[in-house]
């Protein structure tokens, strides 16, 4: 039966933590009591992507955008838009001053936007098998089954050019094909959803919003191979993810996609989810096998691969989430049609999470190729409160900085590579003239420190004598030779650990010593932070000259550091401040200074 | 197969009923040490967190060595060793949250629990946890209470948060 309107609410993490669920059920209300229940569906569907904006709200078919919406708007959606056919315009999104409020077709976010991995992100509701399969849910792999050969399944990837998009980029037919080839009376096929990388977040994305995508994938990964098993190693931080994939196996199990003689054909396929527990290294392959099998998630050194010899010693293919998601789509449109996008060695598209200081935070999906700038600027509309564009971080704690003068490189695999960062799994973190790289490195340094298994000592021991380095650095009592030697041990550490997470754990260190040399010398020679980041090498003091004696400053030291009689000039006492710098933003006479 | 999530601890059980709930839990996955940490995340599901002598009780009950369960409760930061308080408060300290401004959030709650990461305060009431990335960058700087995430938290909103639990 056919709506004559669909209120979609959206209902991923971001925009449920700002109510979604009650701005739904009011909804849902509101129709009701209009008697319009046979008229108008309301979905929870999975996340927009425009998560600066949340929570959202799209009415189809008139193509309204609702942003920011709160539970009691419910009413006014329901009897000013659908009953008289008047869309609420104060909600609707303002595009800036010379667009205005402007339909969903008009928001500068999306336009650049090409959507196939999020294809029903936000537009099906994830809890129900029936509107997956109603968007063509499913037919891949009933091509697969009666129609394709697993040879055929692994040419279609091929002529497509898919590349593993969980980081490395190895191309995705070879790692069927590895392990299609080997002789085996049992094979895995793991679905790597173990998303640890701080700044990203399409799988949870995926997951939410279009489980069955992934669930489907995976079966054709299982006929394509012979593997009859399939794991989806999911990270537990991730709840609502989890309980979405839980339905649609339990759903596609009832409707015969999961489990014996699938569709009749003969071919048997069971998923089971495996919660991860908190640790970064088990995104690494190899550790997150160890995980499955309910061991600590230490890696191994490869080869043997995953694709010869993986979990429990059979073989294995292990896919990241956003690369089976592609998988389905390229069955049914074909590998030529996916291989027409991107650029000539990295087809297709790539979901990016960007966020930090900019405009639009969001998720994103764009034709590889497409520019930083176009990015950065046309998508995510710039620089928050119109700061200056520092760096934008891509890969994580893996990857590295790209600065101004290349923001107008096509973002591929092997371009990325060469400013020194990497894809990853598509973090995109901008940063503004108030971040301080030396902080940033550190940062990431800190993050992989702490994440290290302890398996081999590079990265054990060679980013603990980084880290303490940086620490000193940004302490103020660096050495200019401490430079070199951030070099030295990070180039051991590239060479000689044992997985990706320390051969990588460097990356940002070394990106930003290339990049912003002078602010790590700025730090060890002038004991200066530009962006008083760094609040060791802070000094604040008050202006005589222009401080009122109004005494905030006074009451907003939690340490008492700043003594004045009222309507005289104050005073800091250096020794008992603490550089917490709430004094300097408190200060409505810019009275006070930060050098 | 029980199911992943459910995990609920809500009921008033004696620990007698929850280590029996626990050795039913253990029968449902067939006893089997692959699935040493779904089990671990149920346990600490009922209990609230994984004492040495819940440890030892599925080990026994796996045929594991206990310094084997130790050695994987200890590898993951998901598992606790030490009671928790009603209200377990995770701050993430993913990129996006820490360039907007995570560390300030977990400065001052610090200052206003009086307890660092890892530590409960002595009324049981909160934990104190950081985050690696929940995965709401979008929300940045976010926090969760009990899993709930809440967005864009700052000093001001934090006070009324925790006055309210």
């Amino acid at each position: 039966m056919a709506y004559k309107n669909y209120i979609l609410v959206c209902g991923g993490t971001g925009c449920e933590s700002s109510k979604a669920n009650d701005i739904f059920e009011n909804l849902k209300k509101e129709v009701t009591a209009a008697n319009l229940d046979a008229d108008v569906q309301v979905v929870k569907t999975g996340c927009f992507g425009f998560c600066e904006q949340g929570p959202i709200v799209k009415i189809l078919p008139d193509d309204a955008f609702y942003v920011q919406v709160k539970p009691e708007d419910a009413s006014r959606i329901v009897s000013e838009h659908i009953i008289k056919g008047r869309p609420v315009a104060e909600l609707l999104y303002d595009a800036g001053k010379d667009k205005g409020r402007v339909r969903l077709k008009d928001v500068p976010f999306y336009q650049k936007q090409y959507r196939i991995v999020l294809r029903n992100c936000g537009v099906i509701d994830p809890r129900n098998i029936d509107e997956y399969i109603a968007r063509d849910g499913y037919a891949a792999l009933e091509k697969v089954l009666f129609s394709m050969k697993p040879d055929d399944v692994i040419d279609e990837l091929k002529k497509a050019g898919l590349r593993g998009r969980g980081g490395a980029g190895f191309p995705t037919w070879q790692k069927w094909l590895f392990s299609q080839k080997v002789q085996s009376d049992v094979k895995y096929i793991i679905c790597n959803a173990d998303e640890g990388d701080p700044g990203a977040y399409m799988d949870r994305s995926v997951l939410e919003g279009d489980p069955h995508s992934v669930i489907e994938a995976m079966m054709i990964a299982g006929r394509t191979v012979g593997a009859a098993q399939g794991y989806i190693y999911i990270r537990a931080e991730y709840p609502l993810a989890i309980s979405n994939l839980e339905k649609a196996i339990d759903d596609a199990r009832e409707y015969g996609l999961i489990g014996k003689d699938i569709l009749g054909s003969g071919f048997d396929f069971d998923i089971e989810i495996r919660l991860g527990a908190g640790a970064f290294v088990c995104g690494e392959e190899t550790a997150l096998m160890a995980s499955i099998e309910g061991q600590r998630g230490m890696p191994r050194p490869r080869p043997p691969f995953p694709s010869v010899k993986g979990l429990w010693g059979k073989p294995t293919v292990i896919n990241n989430v956003e690369t089976l998601a592609n998988i389905a789509v390229i069955i049914l449109k074909g590998g030529e049609w996916y291989g027409s996008i991107g650029t000539a060695t990295s087809k297709g598209t790539k979901v990016f999470a960007l966020t930090g200081k900019i405009s639009n935070s969001g998720l994103i999906e764009v034709p590889m190729g497409t520019t930083l700038r176009e990015i950065i600027f046309d998508i995510g509309g710039g620089i928050r409160n119109g700061k200056k564009f520092k760096s934008a971080q891509t890969g994580g704690p893996s990857g590295g900085m790209i600065t101004e003068e290349y923001l107008d490189t096509p973002i591929d695999y092997e371009n990325l590579q060469v400013l020194g960062s990497i894809m990853g799994s598509g973090g995109l973190i901008v940063t503004d003239e108030d971040d301080c790289m030396v902080d940033v490195a550190k940062f990431y340094l800190g993050f992989t420190v702490d994440e290290s298994c302890g398996k081999c000592s590079p990265c054990r021991i060679g980013g603990r004598q980084m880290y303490d380095l940086l620490e000193k650095i940004t302490k103020g009592s660096g050495e200019e030779s401490y430079v070199e030697q951030l070099e030295r041990i990070g180039h051991a550490m590239k060479r000689a650990s044992l997985c990706g997470l320390g051969q990588s754990a460097p990356n940002p260190v070394v990106s930003t010593l290339k990049y912003f040399r002078e602010e790590y010398l700025e730090h060890i020679n002038e004991k200066k932070c530009r962006s008083g980041k760094c609040k060791d090498l802070l000094k604040f003091t008050i202006l005589p000259d222009k401080c009122i004696g109004c005494t905030l400053c006074a009451r907003v030291c939690p340490v008492n550091a700043i003594t004045g009689e009222k309507r005289q000039p104050h005073l800091i006492n250096q020794e008992l401040c603490i550089k917490c710098g709430e004094c300097y933003t408190s200060c409505k006479f810019s009275a006070i200074t930060r050098s | 197969m029980p199911n992943a999530t459910e995990t609920c601890a809500c009921a008033q059980e004696t620990d007698e009923q929850k280590y029996e709930r626990i050795a039913e839990i253990i029968e449902g996955y067939g006893a089997q040490k692959t699935n040493l940490i779904q089990i671990l995340h149920m346990a600490q599901g009922i209990f609230g967190y994984l004492s040495l002598e819940l440890q030892q009780f599925i080990a026994d009950k796996l045929r594991l060595p206990l310094s084997e369960v130790y050695g994987v409760v200890t590898f993951y930061s998901y598992f606790s060793t030490t009671p928790r308080g009603k209200y377990t408060i995770g701050v993430c300290l993913g990129t996006a949250c820490y360039v907007r401004g995570g560390k300030k959030i977990i400065d001052r709650l610090k200052e206003i629990l009086n307890i660092g990461p890892g530590e409960t305060t002595p009324d049981q009431k909160f934990s104190l946890e950081v985050m690696r990335c929940i995965g709401a960058c979008g929300l940045a700087p976010a926090i969760t209470v009990n899993g709930k995430v809440h967005k864009q938290v700052n000093a001001d909103k934090l006070k009324t948060l925790i006055a309210n639990l």
